[in-house]
């Protein structure tokens, strides 16, 4: 589990996020919705540690992350793996050697033990026989499963995705969100998804946090969007009169 | 001025990282082979051309312009030979490297820095710093004193083969010039300017890539900072280590 205490963060006097307080659940997929520039890439980049925070705490699994040093972050680092937005796969690199890159850097496995979970996390992502191309010759969804095999290969207490839909046709978002979906019920780890596609979230959102303007607004499940009153999460996620019609008849 | 002496605390920041403890020495030990094949072994072809050219260029300009009788010939090939070794093979050698090198580095970098790699890294718990800058400096600091020696036996080699088809000098003379009044802690002060301005080019360069915001358009700008921070940085310690060693 994941718990946010408190957090603030701010940048030049720009206040992003304000004392933020939200739970992030195991075995459950974990949404983070807002609008662009609401705060919901910062409070993804402050979980993970990739910024400090101003003040707050950040716990994972009773481990204050916010109070201990560089060095001692890395044990928790090594339990975390993340889907970057544009997959952030190291270019230089086969699809195998990237999935391989964080088991020869700190597991003790073998070199046919590496290669097995390599091509364990390969086909679980339905990129069996992809191993020796280049990132730059797969198409944008093999690039994101190619991700999601780097970040399941050292087996994650807790997965982060960031966009994982971005620039991805419908029918191909679908595959991610399941794939994301089932690994999380799979390995049973924390996920946490930051998104402000709709479709993703009532698709496989267990738990959805609404950032607005750096608070958090609101907390609940997917069924509790349709019949909430909350105005700010209305306008957000039934932006047009079409979707509003769509929601009335749900509700009806 | 406060943003210089912000700069230098980062990049000494930077450095306190790049030479802390790294992860697996047996990956980091194959990252250096890699660099020096990329950063040394590929930058052959240029120093090469560079240095044969040069050293043909200095003894025909040399030749030209000793219209006296009173000036024996073999200040040719003695002029030759202490402009590749003093000064062309380690400071204007490195000036170009700074350009081909420090870009690419600046570039490489930068490229990973906005398309979230190092992010990465960092998230699997890696000192992303110490793994693609420290490999690349080591590198650097063990193969451009080869680079440099190549480049004075050609330079030279170059001027004797040019004076003597072209008939300014014998190769007697040229020999005589080249032995004429020679120190051997001439190429060690040129060997030792050398590691120091790889280890500018690699560092200056890694940090400008290291720390570039935004997208492709400030890679480009981080890379040509890169290459002109490191020039004006190798001049300076040029001008500070000759003082040093050789006054």
């Amino acid at each position: 589990m994941i718990e946010v205490r408190n957090i603030s963060k701010g940048f030049a006097g720009n206040q992003v996020l304000k004392n933020i307080e939200v739970s992030f659940f195991p075995g459950k997929v974990n949404f983070i919705i807002g609008r662009s520039g609401s705060g919901k890439s910062v409070l993804t980049k402050c979980i993970v540690g990739l910024m400090e925070v101003d003040q707050g705490e950040i716990i994972f699994d009773n481990r204050n992350f916010t109070r201990l040093d560089r060095w001692d972050r890395k044990d928790i680092r090594q339990e975390m793996g993340m889907l970057f937005q544009g997959s952030a796969l190291f270019s230089s690199l086969t699809v195998e050697e990237n999935v391989l890159f964080p088991l020869q850097m700190f597991s003790k496995m073998s070199k046919s033990e590496m290669l097995d979970r390599a091509n364990f996390c390969l086909t679980r992502v339905n990129l069996e026989g992809k191993n020796h191309l280049y990132p730059s010759e797969l198409s944008g969804g093999m690039q994101k499963r190619t991700g999601i095999a780097r970040a399941i290969a050292m087996n994650p207490k807790y997965l982060f995705c960031d966009e994982p839909n971005s620039g991805l046709d419908p029918q191909t978002a679908i595959v991610i969100d399941n794939l994301i979906k089932e690994i999380t019920y799979e390995f049973g780890s924390t996920t946490v998804v930051v998104s402000h596609d709709m479709n993703s979230v009532i698709e496989i959102g267990d738990h959805i946090n609404f950032i607005y303007q750096g608070q958090l607004w609101w907390k609940g499940d997917k069924r509790a969007i349709l019949h909430t009153d909350n105005q700010e999460l209305n306008d957000f996620v039934f932006p047009s009169e079409f979707m509003k019609e769509i929601r009335d008849n749900l509700k009806g | 001025m406060t943003s210089v002496y912000f700069n230098i605390g980062k990049y000494c920041i930077m450095l306190s990282s790049v030479f802390s403890k790294p992860e697996r020495r047996s990956i980091y030990r194959k990252l250096i082979s890699q660099e020096i094949d990329k950063i040394g072994l590929q930058s052959l072809g240029i120093v090469g051309l560079l240095s044969l050219f040069m050293g043909a260029v200095v003894t025909l300009q040399t030749a030209a312009n000793i219209d006296s009788g009173w000036i024996p010939r073999w200040t040719i090939g003695f002029t030759t030979r202490q402009t590749m070794i003093l000064e062309f093979s380690s400071t204007i050698v490195c000036l170009i490297l700074s350009g081909k090198v420090g870009g690419n580095i600046a570039s490489e970098i930068g490229t990973m820095r906005i398309t979230e790699q190092i992010d990465a890294m960092e998230i699997m718990g890696i000192n992303s710093a110490s793994y693609l800058i420290l490999p690349k400096i080591i590198a650097a600091m063990f193969i451009f004193p080869f680079l440099v020696v190549i480049s004075m036996f050609l330079g030279i080699g170059a001027g004797a083969l040019v004076g003597t088809s072209s008939g300014v000098i014998s190769m007697t003379d040229y020999e005589y010039g080249l032995q004429y009044s020679f120190e051997l802690f001439q190429v060690s002060y040129a060997l030792i300017k050398t590691v120091v301005f790889a280890f500018i080019i690699t560092s200056v360069s890694a940090y400008h890539g290291f720390y570039t915001q935004g997208g492709p358009r400030e890679v480009g700008a981080s890379s040509t900072r890169a290459v002109v921070y490191s020039m004006v940085l190798i001049l300076i310690a040029n001008y500070v280590l000759t003082q040093l060693l050789l006054l």
